[in-house]
């Protein structure tokens, strides 16, 4: 994992010196509220329905055991005893006071951790693929370059006060964990023709209400230029995104107004200027500084199979399910990673308390060389755990509560806190998940369905990403009634889509319903090993509709 | 409230003249793109300093090569402190067209954003009247390094980490 060295400790200590002051000028009246709200937000201090949220950055989702012990007792002293991950693998707490987020932005310097940049009109906390050094399909480690990113990025002086926010994205691997086609810059680590390591550099997705893909704007782009290439973006939109409408304002819609070929061609004129400049250049000893940081833990000489595992399994079905779900292969022979489901059924998406934080550190410290992360589908991962250790570390994850094993499936929904919390929300999304997991507890059902990934979101913002739903469903106000709209056919992987919408949308109680529609169809129409979502790239959304329609109306 | 420093030159004295104004017969004066385009060889002609005024939306790279080194001051723009387009005119004036004379920022922006503006090359501030000297100080202090190169000459933190 990535330690500060003084720089950065320095660096974040005085932000909190700097925001505590911000503070005060707000208590005392000499910042207004529309004044005082970018510079807050700039921090990740927002003001919901009820109360003042605090989004806590994890970078890329790499946790240390002792972070996340701090977490929990953010949670427990500052909060009401839980706290949310995101989609963009941050933490957010919820019941914060005003008076007391100076110290918990000190509590969370103690374990170099912050709050900067995780929201306001900046480029935002960096997200990576949840696998990054453990997956055995890696080209490189994605968060070397975020964390490059990440510093670059931090108090940039010329891009903290952008037309929109601005979100980055990196994937190592060509599966695609970090959903890079729907961020404002999605990086892939890639090689070129003579080996060489570089970058593919997409600009111009997004969701919200304009839901976007990226395009290419960099089909290579050398390591110790890709700083200069971020900035010749960054630019090219400080100075032409739009800032007359907040709603035409994301990189997208300029990527979208002057096409791709104009977009890259204008970067490409920007980052010749600024390599004649120079002082970009990324020196080839700083990546190896943060390269040696990410250096694998100290593997054990395993053989591929665990025998331990083999017997458990065997005489322990929970377990066997748990393992058929939630492990993902380890490019070390005799280690997997663990997926942490945060979707007990019937639970909020993402939400953890205090005892569970506690718990995954511990568990994280004893088999899994100390590290955590939190992946953008609102789950935990344990990256390194010895396959010998699988059981015990399910007995543990039990004993929490956390060993739900439905990773991928359809109860394993991605879900923003809505009107339960947000006073941007048209509708509640928490209770749709509540209601669509507990119809569909049922084990052998979940994984004869297969992988199905839900997500909702409480208002065309998106946050619960739903255009990139296998089933997306969105939360949206008729005359005062929450309803929702379907769509179906969306993607956020490698094989990226948008959905579409199919029917009509319907009332909070029908949602459960629609869904179990949709999947009678698909299950009436999949051939083979067919996903739901190949089901319908294959046959198309007609037969959805008829049955959507014919059930739903009124 | 003459304009405040926030670098090492001393901020100039400029008179504003509107675009129906006539120049006045002696002094530095600011005037408008429009009006610098417009009225070049008059403006230039009076042997003393030249100013022009941008708004947000207008790029330098908008002004002729020949009109910039002749330039003493640009004025940016600030029209609400959400507009961040004069931090990258500013950076741009200095790293890429090189432009020594002064750069000063004008309008509505907040005290919190004095540390970026000196970074991006701005030399002086005509703010509200929340900007005031001890305001300017404590901003320029927020920060001790600094993560990225800019039109500050300033180190970088990978700079000073690998000497």
């Amino acid at each position: 994992m990535y330690r500060y060295d003084e720089f950065d400790a320095r660096m974040v200590r005085e932000r909190v010196a700097e925001f505590s002051g911000q503070v005060a000028r707000r208590l005392a009246g000499e910042l207004s509220e529309d004044e005082f709200k970018p510079l807050r937000l700039m921090n990740g201090l927002y003001l919901q329905l009820h109360a003042y949220m605090l989004r806590v950055a994890i970078p890329y989702g790499t946790l240390s055991s002792r972070q996340m012990r701090r977490l929990a007792d953010i949670a427990r002293r500052y909060d009401r005893g839980y706290g949310h991950f995101t989609t963009r693998q941050n933490i957010q707490f919820n019941w914060p006071k005003l008076v007391d987020v100076p110290a918990i932005l000190d509590a969370l310097a103690e374990v170099e951790m912050h709050a900067i940049q995780t929201s306001g009109n900046c480029i935002r906390n960096v997200t990576a693929d949840h696998f990054a050094g453990a997956a055995a399909d890696e080209v490189e480690d994605p968060r070397i370059l975020s964390e490059i990113i990440r510093q670059w990025s931090t108090f940039h002086p010329e891009f903290s006060f952008l037309p929109r926010k601005f979100k980055i994205a990196v994937t190592g691997s060509p599966q695609d964990r970090a959903a890079i086609r729907v961020h404002d810059i999605g990086i892939a680590c890639i090689r070129n023709a003579a080996g060489e390591a570089g970058y593919q550099v997409f600009a111009g997705g997004g969701q919200g209400r304009t839901p976007m893909l990226a395009h290419c704007v960099g089909d290579f782009v050398s390591r110790d230029d890709i700083l200069a290439f971020l900035e010749a973006v960054m630019r090219v939109y400080n100075e032409e995104g739009r800032r007359d409408n907040m709603y035409k304002a994301r990189i997208k819609i300029l990527v979208h107004q002057l096409g791709a070929d104009e977009m890259r061609r204008r970067v490409e004129a920007e980052f010749a200027e600024i390599k004649v400049q120079g002082a970009l250049h990324l020196p080839h000893a700083e990546y190896q500084r943060i390269l040696s940081y990410f250096a694998p833990p100290p593997f054990a000489d395993l053989p591929a199979v665990s025998a331990t595992e083999d017997a458990a399994r065997a005489r322990d079905g929970a377990f066997a399910a748990f393992v058929a779900q939630n492990i993902f292969p380890h490019k070390v022979p005799g280690y997997a990673s663990v997926s942490i489901s945060l979707k007990p059924i019937g639970g909020i998406p993402g939400d953890a308390d205090a005892a569970q934080m506690d718990a995954v550190a511990e568990i994280a410290a004893r088999y899994s060389f100390d590290e955590i992360r939190v992946t953008h589908e609102q789950n935990l991962v344990l990256p390194h755990v010895r396959r010998d250790d699988l059981y015990a570390v399910w007995q543990a994850l039990s004993a929490a509560g956390l060993a739900t094993a439905n990773i991928g499936l359809v109860t394993d929904i991605i879900a923003c806190p809505g009107l339960d919390y947000c006073d941007l929300a048209n509708a509640r999304s928490i209770s749709i998940a509540q209601d669509i997991s507990t119809r569909f507890a049922d084990d052998a059902s979940q994984r004869d369905l297969g992988e199905l990934k839900i997500k909702i979101s409480g208002c065309i913002n998106a946050c619960g990403h739903h255009h990139v739903g296998h089933i997306g469903i969105l939360g949206v106000d008729k005359k005062g009634v929450e309803h929702y709209q379907i769509s179906l056919g969306g993607s956020a992987a490698e094989d990226a889509s948008l959905g579409e919408i199919v029917g009509p949308a319907v009332t909070a109680d029908s949602v459960a319903d629609a869904i179990e529609t949709i999947v009678d169809v698909y299950r009436a129409h999949r051939t083979g090993g067919e996903r739901l979502l190949d089901t319908y790239r294959r046959v198309g959304a007609q037969p959805f509709k008829e049955r959507l329609h014919a059930a739903h109306q009124h | 409230m003459p304009p405040i420093s926030i670098s090492t030159r001393a901020p100039g004295a400029f008179e504003d003249v509107a675009d129906d104004a006539p120049l006045p017969v002696a002094g530095a004066v600011i005037v408008s793109a429009r009006r610098l385009a417009a009225e070049r060889d008059g403006v230039f002609a009076r042997n003393d300093a030249v100013g022009v005024v941008l708004q947000s939306h207008e790029s330098p790279m908008q002004l002729p090569p020949e009109d910039l080194q002749r330039l003493s001051l640009v004025v940016l723009m600030f029209p609400k402190f959400r507009d961040g387009r004069g931090f990258s005119w500013a950076r741009m004036l200095r790293t890429r067209l090189g432009f020594r004379g002064e750069i000063r920022a004008r309008g509505h922006f907040l005290r919190d954003q004095i540390f970026f503006m000196a970074r991006c090359g701005i030399d002086s501030l005509e703010g509200d009247h929340r900007i005031t000297a001890e305001a300017v100080s404590a901003a320029l202090a927020t920060f001790t390094h600094v993560y990225q190169p800019a039109a500050d000459g300033r180190r970088s933190v990978v700079l000073a980490r690998h000497g």
